[in-house]
């Protein structure tokens, strides 16, 4: 891994997010989306905890994610600079790599801002640190697996609309494979639901941090960007 | 510099470069000639090590394309036919970007930014947004981006398209400047662009090639049959077989044109032969006046259609 590189790419692509409107846009609809989740059973239920958003975020993160990362590689394929990048001395899962760090500092700059939830229930009632604590660093692991399947999804598709559509089925699968017990025999059940990304995140929301979660996670980021730099290195796309 | 031996490349079945060889060498600009959709971008992409190519091999200083693709690119600026760009940043931050790409030393950076936006007239420009600038200028930033590295071969695929007159003859003379240091290829299909700035030509064709040589060469070799045109005062001048007799003439017409004093006769000859002394010698002897004697010498533009033309003839008559 050459890191200059790495970095190279990390500060153009953080510098064409926050240049264009859409970095604002993502982050403010995802505010707006987990705030309404936040403040919904908030005073009714009257309990220091931030599950009402933890229980939703998997799902939403399915969208939010892919639509941080669709731009990435469909864009550069769409305006021909893709052939400049690739005709740079460059390894392509550099090149991968550092788009998803880019991808992932959006992401992280979203959550910074949902900080703002655990502070105020700190403030208005005794919350447990544990599950939150845990809970983000799952949030990270679980948003950083749905990125580098936006950028496998994007890396397929000049056209950033497939690229989102792709990579959105793909991450949605892997969320609902959580449900697997409603419609499958329990031991196979058991096995499906652990492929599942969901399931994962619940583990470590519960507080604990398990290294297999955390395993599972990186695994899966990996897989998808070292898939996503192969099909750079195709050249083809769907 | 360049190796290029039966190179292929496909676009599933079709052959966009089929069997083609040639070698470039050190300090060479090369003019790479050809309709459009002739094979000229697909090559220089196989070049770049944008596509690796279906058969064949290419290797630049002796390196692999393919194996040591991460080696060959360190020595080539490359710009694109599309001339592609980051619109949203800035000149300025896109040769930074480029620079960071390069890995060039970074206490190079600015120095290197200011040499190449002097060379190609971008020093004003060097805050302003990339798609805020005229084509012409969006031409110069991708020009000094593939030569932001101080690379020892450049290829630029039709580097002058798309600007206007004045622009054209400032490019290729920076092309032919740079020309004295580096090894270039450009790709055209504009003839005057060859003749202005090119030491050698490679012309092909429907993925093959046609031809490879100097002007000069490529003039003499594809010279078809010279034709003499002459202006003949005299008794008999109109009684076309005498010309006939002339050793190398081949056909004789007579032109009918306006304000003639005598007969305008039009020769043509064998290939490679000249017979103007001949006819000189004749007009001597029958005692007649030779107005006017003109030679035509095949330019580069017949060439070209020649060679295009009877490709795409045999494909008709297939």
């Amino acid at each position: 891994m050459n890191w200059s590189i790495v970095f190279a790419l990390w500060r153009k692509e953080v510098k064409s997010y926050f240049v264009s409107p859409t970095a604002y846009i993502v982050i403010a609809v995802f505010l707006v989306i987990t705030g309404w989740f936040f403040t919904l059973n908030l005073f009714k239920e009257n309990l220091a905890h931030l599950r009402s958003i933890f229980d939703i975020l998997p799902f939403l993160l399915v969208i939010f994610a892919p639509a941080m990362s669709m731009r990435l590689i469909s864009e550069e394929r769409k305006t021909g600079t893709m052939e400049l990048l690739m005709t740079m001395p460059v390894k392509d899962f550099d090149v991968i790599f550092g788009k998803f760090l880019a991808a992932l500092t959006l992401y992280s700059v979203a959550l910074l801002f949902t900080l703002f939830y655990p502070f105020t229930i700190s403030v208005l009632g005794n919350a447990e640190p544990g599950p939150i604590v845990a809970g983000y660093i799952g949030l990270v692991l679980l948003g950083g697996t749905y990125i580098a399947i936006g950028l496998l999804g994007s890396a397929m598709s000049d056209s950033q609309i497939v690229a989102f559509i792709l990579s959105f089925l793909i991450a949605g699968v892997f969320a609902i494979l959580v449900f697997s017990s409603m419609v499958m025999p329990g031991g196979i059940a058991d096995v499906v639901q652990y492929l599942s990304t969901t399931y994962h995140f619940q583990n470590i929301a519960r507080g604990v941090i398990d290294s297999r979660d955390v395993i599972y996670y990186l695994s899966l980021t990996f897989m998808s960007l070292l898939l996503a730099s192969r099909a750079v290195a195709q050249r083809k796309f769907l | 510099m360049i190796h290029i031996e039966n190179l292929k490349k496909y676009y599933g079945t079709f052959p966009a470069v089929d069997d083609i060889s040639f070698d470039v060498a050190n300090g060479e600009i090369l003019g790479f000639l050809g309709p459009n959709g002739a094979g000229k971008s697909t090559t220089m992409k196989v070049l770049t090590g944008y596509y690796p190519p279906s058969e064949g091999k290419v290797t630049i200083e002796g390196m692999d394309v393919t194996e040591q693709s991460i080696e060959t690119r360190k020595l080539i600026g490359y710009l694109p036919e599309s001339n592609p760009l980051y619109f949203e940043l800035s000149v300025y931050e896109y040769l930074k970007h480029i620079a960071e790409m390069r890995e060039l030393p970074k206490e190079k950076h600015n120095a290197r930014i200011k040499e190449m936006a002097e060379l190609t007239g971008l020093q004003d420009r060097l805050g302003q947004q990339i798609a805020q600038l005229s084509k012409g200028y969006k031409q110069r930033v991708g020009l000094a981006q593939a030569m932001l590295h101080d690379p020892k071969l450049l290829i630029l695929d039709e580097p002058t398209i798309g600007l206007d007159p004045n622009q054209i003859i400032e490019i290729r003379s920076l092309i032919k400047k740079l020309g004295s240091e580096k090894t270039v290829i450009l790709s055209t299909h504009i003839l005057p662009e060859v003749q202005a700035t090119c030491d050698r030509v490679v012309i092909i064709n429907r993925g093959k090639l046609e031809a490879d040589g100097t002007l000069d060469e490529l003039q003499h070799k594809f010279q078809g049959r010279p034709i003499i045109d002459i202006e003949v005062l005299g008794d008999g001048a109109n009684d076309l077989d005498i010309y006939r007799k002339v050793t190398g003439v081949e056909e004789v017409t007579e032109r009918h044109l306006p304000d003639l004093k005598g007969v305008a006769i039009r020769i043509a000859a064998a290939s490679n032969t000249d017979p103007r002394e001949e006819i000189f010698k004749l007009c001597v002897e029958k005692k007649w006046t030779l107005l006017t004697m003109n030679r035509e010498i095949q330019s580069l533009e017949n060439i070209f259609q020649q060679l295009t033309r009877a490709e795409s003839g045999k494909e008709v008559a297939a």
